[in-house]
């Protein structure tokens, strides 16, 4: 495997012989669904999985539960927050698996990470060098979903919108129905910018949820089977 | 985001680099009061202070559970909460901001660390450079030997033990400076750092920033505009 940016100091990629498979998509985009197929999918077959999220590092997802609360942190701040809570999954989780040969299913990974901080303002070549610490997956699926789908499901499931997830901080409306249609819009207009560069498999998430599996089945196993191109 | 960092600020920012050990806080201290006292607004603050960021650092800290590259994050993280709320609003307010270490100490201990370089002043490079920046150059040994002595122990990552340079803290703190110090030495042009003899007296070397800091800055600008 190798990063995207200078190697970590420490980790020599070499000696990782697991595999990396990333799902990103918003919420409501059938994200933890799809994740959950995979897995079941995955084992059934005999492969050893470690899933990994954002926010499920023990060294600042209090500090990080504790900010999101209030609004304490400056842009830059809440930014490298993140991005240590990202580089200690990666070193005290995802690293160690990959060295034991697992498949580690990342629930959302640098890219959701770095259109959250482009969108609020921060420098992209900033952000891109700051995630270089980033390991390169052996596959990136993104389920895009219109906005109009995530608000439907996001109602479906909680009956209201997460001030975050609708971008509430950065005033774009004061009306969360309107600026939830609008932060998903520029959210999904980074991802287009990222994909030429990251290489993203888009999956259209406006499917069922079976054929939208059956899709994303096909592209891991094909990825399985490329062993010797990594 | 980085388009303003050589805009001109009412402001202006002092940081003193240098060892542990090596004479920097007390000068900064004296410069602190000696300003503070012709009735200027100045702030100070130091390394490692903001209070979002503390239990995690320490944490982090206790636990072992820090690597080079988390260390390096953790203390950005650290740095860019006291840049974001304090130094930059109070530079903007026309305050003189000192700083007990700046991004310069990053770049020494992360890179002695094995972090890139490179990779180390993107990280940084939200922040502004200091207008003034003092480097106390005294030798690894006096600063060892000042830090050592009346000190029963070292702690874990003051002491470099994460580098895993000596099983013996005293003698891993030595060689972790030893390498601090000559990273300190390759920036110090690059910075235009105004270095400081460590070996003379605290009197004569605090004339000296005294000097060095009146002849810079027109002092009498930085009053108090209001009434207390």
């Amino acid at each position: 495997m190798r990063f995207y940016g200078e190697p970590m100091p420490g980790v020599n990629p070499d000696e990782l012989v697991g595999k990396l498979i990333v799902v990103e998509g918003a919420d409501g985009s059938g994200r933890s669904t799809q994740m959950d197929l995979l897995r079941d999918f995955l084992e059934h077959r005999g492969h050893a999985i470690l899933n990994v999220g954002l926010r499920r590092s023990t060294l600042v997802s209090e500090e990080l539960a504790e900010a999101k609360r209030g609004n304490v942190l400056g842009e830059i701040t809440r930014s490298l927050f993140y991005a240590t809570d990202f580089a200690d999954q990666l070193e005290n989780r995802i690293v160690p698996a990959l060295k034991a040969g697992f498949i580690v299913l990342a629930d959302r990974y640098i890219y959701t990470l770095m259109a959250r901080d482009i969108v609020r303002g921060a420098d992209p070549a900033w952000v891109r060098s700051l995630y270089g610490i980033a390991l390169v997956p052996h596959l990136v699926i993104y389920l895009r979903v219109s906005p109009g789908q995530l608000v439907e499901r996001n109602f479906r499931k909680n009956a209201t919108l997460d001030y975050w997830e609708s971008g509430m901080d950065l005033g774009l409306s004061r009306d969360i129905f309107d600026s939830f249609i609008r932060y998903q819009r520029l959210i999904q207009k980074q991802f287009s910018l990222m994909q030429h560069e990251y290489g993203f498999h888009i999956v259209n998430g406006n499917r069922s949820v079976r054929s939208v599996a059956g899709e994303i089945f096909s592209r891991v196993e094909a990825t399985l089977e490329m062993r010797h191109e990594f | 985001m980085m388009g303003h960092l050589t805009e001109e600020l009412p402001g202006k920012l002092i940081a003193v680099e240098g060892l542990d050990g090596s004479g920097k806080s007390t000068q900064i201290y004296l410069l602190k009061r000696w300003l503070e006292m012709r009735g200027l607004k100045v702030y100070f603050t130091e390394w490692n202070s903001s209070l979002v960021v503390k239990k995690a650092t320490s944490k982090g800290k206790k636990r072992q559970l820090l690597t080079p590259t988390t260390f390096s994050l953790i203390h950005c993280t650290d740095f860019a909460d006291r840049y974001e709320r304090q130094i930059l609003p109070l530079l903007k307010a026309g305050y003189l901001v000192l700083c007990d270490r700046y991004i310069y100490t990053a770049f020494a201990r992360d890179a002695v660390r094995g972090c890139s370089r490179p990779w180390l002043r993107r990280l940084y490079g939200f922040a502004r450079h200091p207008d003034l920046t003092f480097f106390f150059d005294t030798a690894p040994e006096t600063a060892y030997g000042r830090i050592v002595s009346g000190r029963p122990q070292l702690k874990y990552h003051e002491a470099g033990m994460d580098l895993g340079l000596s099983s013996d803290p005293y003698e891993s703190f030595r060689l972790f400076q030893r390498r601090i110090y000559d990273e300190y030495l390759a920036m110090k042009d690059e910075f235009s750092f105004v270095t400081m003899d460590g070996t003379v007296t605290i009197e004569a070397q605090q004339e000296r920033v005294r000097a060095v800091v009146s002849a810079a800055y027109d002092l009498p600008s930085f009053r108090w505009r209001t009434l207390r």
